[in-house]
């Protein structure tokens, strides 16, 4: 008996023991003080030599966290456990957050900067007027494909050429439902945003012709994938496309030209925010011209910010792939919310066509 | 009579082979200053460095380690007096209905546990983070330490307990005097079994963790899908040679109180 | 004999009402709700259209692929076992690979399975060539089975453990072959064991869902795969309690099964 208890009370101090560790470790990881903004950003989205210029031009403390997906970081927000002054969710996370009250409307007052960002990225659906978010990068939804390991001279200009015949188990796709059956839309030249319901079940029919090609439906992995080179074709977001060029130079990419998606991350401040006047001063100061450019160049994701792309080298801002014209920009379409009810059909259908495997 | 290498011999080195080549896989390339997972370029000591100066990943292990333990002593608890509570019970229909409860818990797949509990927390108000991970992995540990504790329950003797009873002891006295003490070795392995399990888990915490709370086998996910970086080799070398450290204690408390093989593996969890 | 009351049940049977009873009230609770929260039987008749039936068999079929190849690998090894000399350290090595981290092994065999992983080496050191490993069949069932042999060879092994060698012996003494030995006496005789094996295997095997993503690559779909994505992604609550209704009725199944033998042979 007393064996027991001397074993129980023991666990029990030690655990105890380690939750006060665990407390100090995290509150020596954050800062304490008044003059702080929490900045709560995708992992690797900023180029770290800013956050401390804007400390000494400010004076104001940046306590920096990151997230790994929209719904994580919504879920945090809501729960209302940390003040976070500035969040950077996509488009459809905006506005689902705008559904939700989530957000604080910006002051454009404060954002005299905000002239930089090129127009064509300004006052879109999600958010008119950019009354709550201002775009901090953007992109496409493209494939990847790794030239040394295809017969020469192979190209993807059209999203019809993944159907190649010839192209058995040799595609990676990344796994989500809207832009998988998004690029069988595309590739049947319908919107991104289609909600006929013929039109799905028609873009699912042609998907399930494409699955004799397809190698296997991954998420992040695929930029591990690709990277070794296990397989040569990748249907991915720009933005990891870029990643991806940047570990292997082998690698290239390519928006087909029927169109795709547009993406945009943008910064928003959430409800929760303390310091609204220094998360303004946040903003403003990754809108300025220099800072965004830096950051694109560290980054390497494509700048909404037209100020920042003079800066940028010249190969860069005229790299028709993360750069594309204004032609083919037109094409592009952003993810409209389309309601629970198509997109559980989207998500039923998705189901559908991978239950289609072989 | 025997030669060095009969086919059985070589079958279980086969298997014995593969079961460790993954491990062995991972700890090789811990190594590899090429920085894959293939084309071993140099040694380098350079992820175990990254990893140590990891605050996040050390906050994450000891988290990891708070829930096994505290899950483990809480579960131990209720287990065992729930395992003398069914012991007690003379309906066999009652017991019979307590034990299948009990065992549906063991046999369930661990999706349906992670979603189950899921609907729970959220039907109950409870927020997800340390708290619902905390329960959860009490939810699951309580059946298996009832069901390391029964046997040696029904194998102690009724005439020790009317003994005591003869010379006057109160039900407390039976319970802390006689009863705890002869079951003392069930506890301590069903406390182990609960340990492992909580340590192990990976499907549960992951449908009922959130803001923020971490546990490692959640973390391995996230890192292993990126799986850019070496760190998670080293981890898991430290953690393999942390494993059979335990091992080693362990086979040598079991060996000296004797206790049988029926303390590892009851299901496979996963 | 003892006239009070057995108040060791109150916190187990509040714990069972509160963590078993009531999480099964809720799954069947929610499975007849849709996305709005309207009541509905639109789940359980989606479950019967051709997609889930055919996830159904599928997932069916698998986990009985890799329930029998555990069991034709476990049986010989939990035989060649229990004829060693330190039995119980070998056992032990054959338990200690279990408790490291599935994802880390997982993680570990993306690589080795990967177009220039160790496995496509040794095959083009053999002169077969490069193949396609990773997000095949093969390699699921493969590493399936890896995780799930250590707990088909514990119940085999202490089954044949508690085998009576005389029996055996007794069975060789009448002139039985080796075979007839093996078919006649040891295999019924420690057909609780595997019965027990295949069990702790299948309901596991059925509802596998994170193999199927990093090993499958989504070309697997299972009745657990569905689960998560129901829960986690699609947030579709009322389908994915639909089929978890389903995973427990096949447990509950499996256990009456399993459960009414033992019974029987015990006492």
């Amino acid at each position: 008996m007393r064996k027991l208890v001397q074993a129980f009370v023991t666990v029990f101090v030690i655990s105890f023991l380690l939750i006060f560790i665990v407390n100090r470790l995290n509150a020596a990881e954050g800062y304490a003080g008044n003059n702080t903004i929490t900045v709560y950003n995708w992992g690797e989205y900023i180029d770290p030599d800013l956050i401390d210029q804007f400390e000494e031009e400010t004076g104001i403390k940046v306590i920096y966290e990151t997230f790994d997906s929209n719904e994580a970081m919504m879920v945090k927000i809501d729960q209302g456990g940390t003040a976070y002054d500035i969040a950077v969710p996509s488009e459809y996370a905006i506005e689902r957050m705008k559904e939700n009250d989530a957000l604080i409307p910006l002051d454009h007052s404060k954002l005299p900067n905000l002239k930089n960002i090129d127009e064509r990225f300004l006052d879109l659906a999600f958010d008119p007027g950019n009354e709550y978010s201002v775009p901090y990068f953007w992109g496409t939804v493209g494939i990847v494909y790794n030239p040394t390991m295809l017969e020469e001279g192979r190209t993807f200009t059209s999203w019809d050429d993944l159907w190649a015949p010839d192209l058995k188990n040799q595609i990676l796709l990344v796994d989500g439902a809207r832009e998988v059956i998004g690029f069988g839309l595309n590739s049947l030249h319908y919107s991104l945003n289609d909600t006929n319901k013929d039109h799905l079940q028609e873009a699912k029919d042609k998907l399930v012709k494409l699955q004799p090609n397809i190698k296997a439906i991954v998420g992040d992995e695929i930029k591990m994938l690709m990277v070794n080179e296990d397989a040569p074709i990748g249907v991915v977001w720009s933005g990891d496309a870029a990643d991806m060029m940047w570990e292997n130079e082998n690698l290239d990419y390519a928006v087909p030209e029927e169109g795709s998606n547009l993406w945009f991350d943008n910064m928003v401040i959430p409800k929760t925010a303390k310091n609204v006047d220094g998360a303004h001063k946040f903003i403003n100061f990754m809108l300025d011209a220099e800072v965004a450019a830096q950051n694109a160049d560290y980054v390497g994701y494509s700048t909404p910010n037209k100020a920042a792309m003079e800066l940028l080298p010249e190969e860069t801002v005229t790299d028709e792939r993360f750069y594309p014209s204004p032609e083919l920009t037109d094409k592009l379409e952003v993810y409209e919310n389309l309601g629970p009810d198509m997109l559980n059909y989207y998500n039923e259908l998705y189901l559908e066509f991978k239950m289609h495997a072989k | 009579m025997k030669r060095k290498f009969k086919p059985s011999t070589i079958y279980l080195a086969i298997v014995f082979v593969i079961l460790y080549a993954p491990i062995f896989y991972l700890m090789y390339y811990s190594f590899n200053s090429g920085g894959k997972m293939y084309a071993f370029e140099s040694f380098t000591w350079e992820w175990y460095g990254e990893l140590l100066s990891d605050t996040r990943l050390l906050i994450i292990v000891l988290n990891t380690i708070i829930i096994a333990l505290l899950s483990a002593a809480i579960s131990t608890i209720i287990g065992t007096l729930g395992a003398i509570a069914v012991w007690y019970i003379r309906k066999n229909k009652m017991k019979n209905l307590l034990l299948s409860l009990n065992n549906i818990l063991i046999v369930s797949p661990d999706v349906v546990i992670g979603a189950s509990f899921l609907i729970l927390f959220t039907f109950i108000g409870i927020q997800l983070g340390f708290f619902s991970v905390l329960l959860a992995h009490i939810a699951f540990s309580v059946p298996i330490v009832v069901i390391m504790v029964l046997p040696k329950l029904q194998e102690m003797s009724p005439s020790l307990i009317a003994a005591a009873k003869d010379l006057g002891a109160n039900r407390y006295h039976v319970l802390t005097k006689v009863i705890l003490p002869y079951i003392t070795p069930g506890i301590f392995a069903g406390f182990f079994m609960a340990l492992t399990y909580s340590l192990d888990d990976f499907a549960v915490t992951f449908f009922v963790t959130g803001n923020g709370f971490t546990t490692l086998s959640v973390e391995i996910y996230s890192m292993a899908r990126q799986g850019v970086s070496l760190t998670i080799n080293a981890l898991s070398t430290i953690l393999f040679l942390f494993t059979i450290l335990l091992v080693i204690g362990y086979y040598f408390i079991s060996k000296r109180t004797n206790a049988n093989g029926r303390m590892f593996g009851l299901g496979a969890r996963k | 004999m003892v006239k009070d009351r057995n108040w060791y049940l109150v916190p187990y049977v509040v714990f069972i009402v509160l963590f078993v009873v009531l999480p099964i009230v809720l799954i069947v609770y929610y499975s007849f709700f849709d996305i709005h929260g309207d009541f509905t039987f639109e789940n359980y008749i989606k479950f019967f259209t051709p997609v889930y039936l055919k996830m159904a068999l599928s997932s069916f079929w698998y986990a009985f692929l890799i329930t029998a190849f555990s069991l034709l690998i476990a049986y010989p090894t939990a035989y060649f076992l229990t004829k060693l000399k330190y039995k119980q350290l070998w056992l032990l090595l054959i338990i200690v690979p279990s408790w490291i981290n599935l994802l880390l092994k997982a993680y570990a065999f993306i690589g080795i399975f990967g177009t220039y992983g160790f496995a496509n080496a040794m095959l083009e050191t053999f002169g077969i060539g490069r193949q396609q490993l990773l997000f095949t069949d093969f390699s699921f069932i493969f590493v399936s089975v890896y995780i799930f042999i250590p707990f088909m060879i514990l119940p085999i092994y202490n089954a044949l453990d508690k085998l009576n060698p005389s029996l055996v012996d007794a069975s060789k003494d009448l002139g039985a072959s080796n075979w007839t030995t093996f078919s006649h006496v040891i295999f019924p005789l420690t057909l609780d064991g595997v019965k027990s094996g295949c069990q702790v295997v299948f309901i596991p095997a059925l509802s596998l869902f994170m193999l199927t993503r990093l090993i499958a690559g989504n070309r697997v779909i299972t009745l657990g795969t569905a689960v998560e994505q129901h829960f986690l992604v699609t947030q579709n609550w009322g389908m994915g309690s639909t089929i978890a209704v389903f995973l427990i009725i096949i447990m509950v199944f499996i256990m009456v099964i399993s459960g009414s033998r033992k019974r029987g042979i015990k006492l």
